[in-house]
């Protein structure tokens, strides 16, 4: 079946069979192994890419669905060379170790920032519940994400200095 | 690598073109929407459609309103819309409770409350609350005027229902009664699993005294999704701790759960009875 899937703002064309999943034709059809391939059953959240701007499980998603349709992978995060400010927030607080479950998680937070610019440890632990870190107990993730929040919040669209966008204190992030 | 069996594929642009389909793709056709019931089933090869007809596009299956006295949602709902969604969580707060412990938020913005209630999974959420609040399920077949199944007439058994081949569920129809309330109280083992035990509790109060009650029973073997014995127990008596009490042992009496890795069959029973009295509590708080 033929089908024509914008990914990051670039058509592609290929033929595939119907019972190819989302994930192997961004990998494998594509060549974006951005986007990871976890645990096949929809639990680890490492596949999770936006569709029509939507975080899904990619690995639960028929490419065919994506006919006509608009992903976002982690390889579109990054703009003109800059990376995105989640992407800021994971170098500037060490939000991976591994590396295995962060596209997905960027692309999450890219989203819940979108949807609350200021959300709360609670709130974003909430949004990440579906997705799986074996490396940082998610202490880090939690703060790489409020170091974006609080980033995102200055005027500029990139923060300047530490001293502008600090990363949250211990004390502040469990607040 | 899970993949599933090779299938045929097509792509619905309204309900009578889905019928269409699935008539013409006859009984081995499965409708698919969310699909994170079925395209996991498919990948573990134990369910293999021959043809998949794809109503992700039908809009008109995909809104939430109120008509009458009656809350109607889309059978293709997202899960995350439904829990998005001031008025019908307003209404009964039993779906803010339920929607908030379902998978996780990236399964909900993908998951349907239709094929949810389709997969008729023993252990799925919204089966018993849309048992709770005694929903009726619009269904619909081609050439055929829509037919309303009462929900306690919809599941006929672990991954069965009143839907036949050929035809497609389109709404659910929720009764709106002032003096309810309504919440759900469900046990997990972590964040996204499916429960232990769960139960939802619809009250309606008049003069002081249980008018109508729901209690619907997640994952413990209740017949259809709810427990009639509590209910008629409650209805007429005053609402208040000793008979939440009572009604929860009398749900767990008649609920039937099976021992498995979630946990053994008496412990599942304690909860049928300890979730009922708290979501019947919760109900009456929030007339």
């Amino acid at each position: 079946m033929r089908i024509t899937v914008s990914v990051n703002g670039q058509p592609y064309t290929r033929d595939v069979e119907p019972r190819l999943l989302l994930v192997h034709f961004l990998r494998d059809e594509l060549g974006l192994t951005g986007t990871h391939w976890g645990c096949d059953t929809s639990n680890c959240g490492v596949c999770t890419v936006r569709l029509d701007g939507v975080p899904v499980k990619s690995c639960t998603v028929l490419a065919v669905m994506a006919d006509g349709h608009e992903v976002t992978t982690v390889e579109g995060l990054e703009r003109d060379g800059e990376l995105d400010v989640v992407q800021k927030g994971f170098v500037e607080c060490h939000g991976l170790q591994c590396g295995f479950c962060t596209p997905g998680m960027l692309l999450t937070a890219r989203w819940l920032l979108e949807r609350d610019p200021d959300p709360d440890e609670g709130t974003i632990r909430e949004a990440i519940s579906g997705q799986l870190c074996r490396c940082t107990g998610y202490e880090n993730i939690v703060r790489s994400i409020r170091w974006a929040a609080e980033a995102q919040a200055q005027a500029q669209p990139q923060p300047q200095s530490q001293a502008q966008a600090h990363a949250p204190t211990d004390a502040e992030a469990r607040q | 690598m899970q993949v599933p069996a090779r299938f045929a594929y097509e792509r619905a642009d309204s309900v009578p073109h889905a019928l269409q389909l699935l008539e013409r793709y006859g009984p081995e056709a499965r409708v698919v929407a969310g699909g994170h019931s079925l395209i996991p089933m498919m990948k573990l090869r134990l369910a293999q459609p021959e043809a998949l007809i794809d109503i992700n596009g039908l809009t008109e299956l995909g809104q939430i309103t109120v008509e009458g006295e009656e809350l109607v949602i889309g059978a293709l709902v997202r899960h995350a819309e439904l829990l998005a969604h001031t008025i019908a969580t307003d209404l009964f707060p039993i779906f803010r409770d339920a929607e908030r412990v379902i998978a996780d938020p990236i399964v909900r913005n993908r998951g349907t409350v239709g094929g949810s209630l389709c997969q008729a999974d023993p252990s799925e959420d919204l089966s018993a609350v849309f048992s709770a609040l005694r929903a009726t399920a619009v269904i619909q077949a081609g050439g055929a005027p829509s037919r309303k199944v009462p929900i306690r007439a919809f599941h006929h058994g672990p991954y069965e229902t009143a839907v036949e081949p050929g035809e497609l569920l389109v709404q659910l129809r929720v009764p709106i009664r002032t003096g309810t309330g309504s919440a759900y109280e469900k046990v997990e083992r972590r964040v996204g699993d499916w429960p232990v035990a769960a139960a939802g509790a619809v009250l309606r109060v008049v003069d002081g005294v249980i008018e109508q009650a729901g209690i619907g029973l997640t994952a413990v073997g209740a017949e259809h999704f709810c427990s009639p014995e509590a209910e008629r127990y409650l209805e007429g008596r005053q609402p208040g701790e000793e008979a939440f009490a009572q009604a929860g042992r009398i749900a767990a009496e008649h609920c039937e759960p099976h021992a498995d890795q979630r946990g053994p069959a008496d412990y599942k029973r304690h909860l049928a009875a300890e979730l009922t009295r708290r979501a019947l509590a919760a109900a009456a708080e929030r007339i």
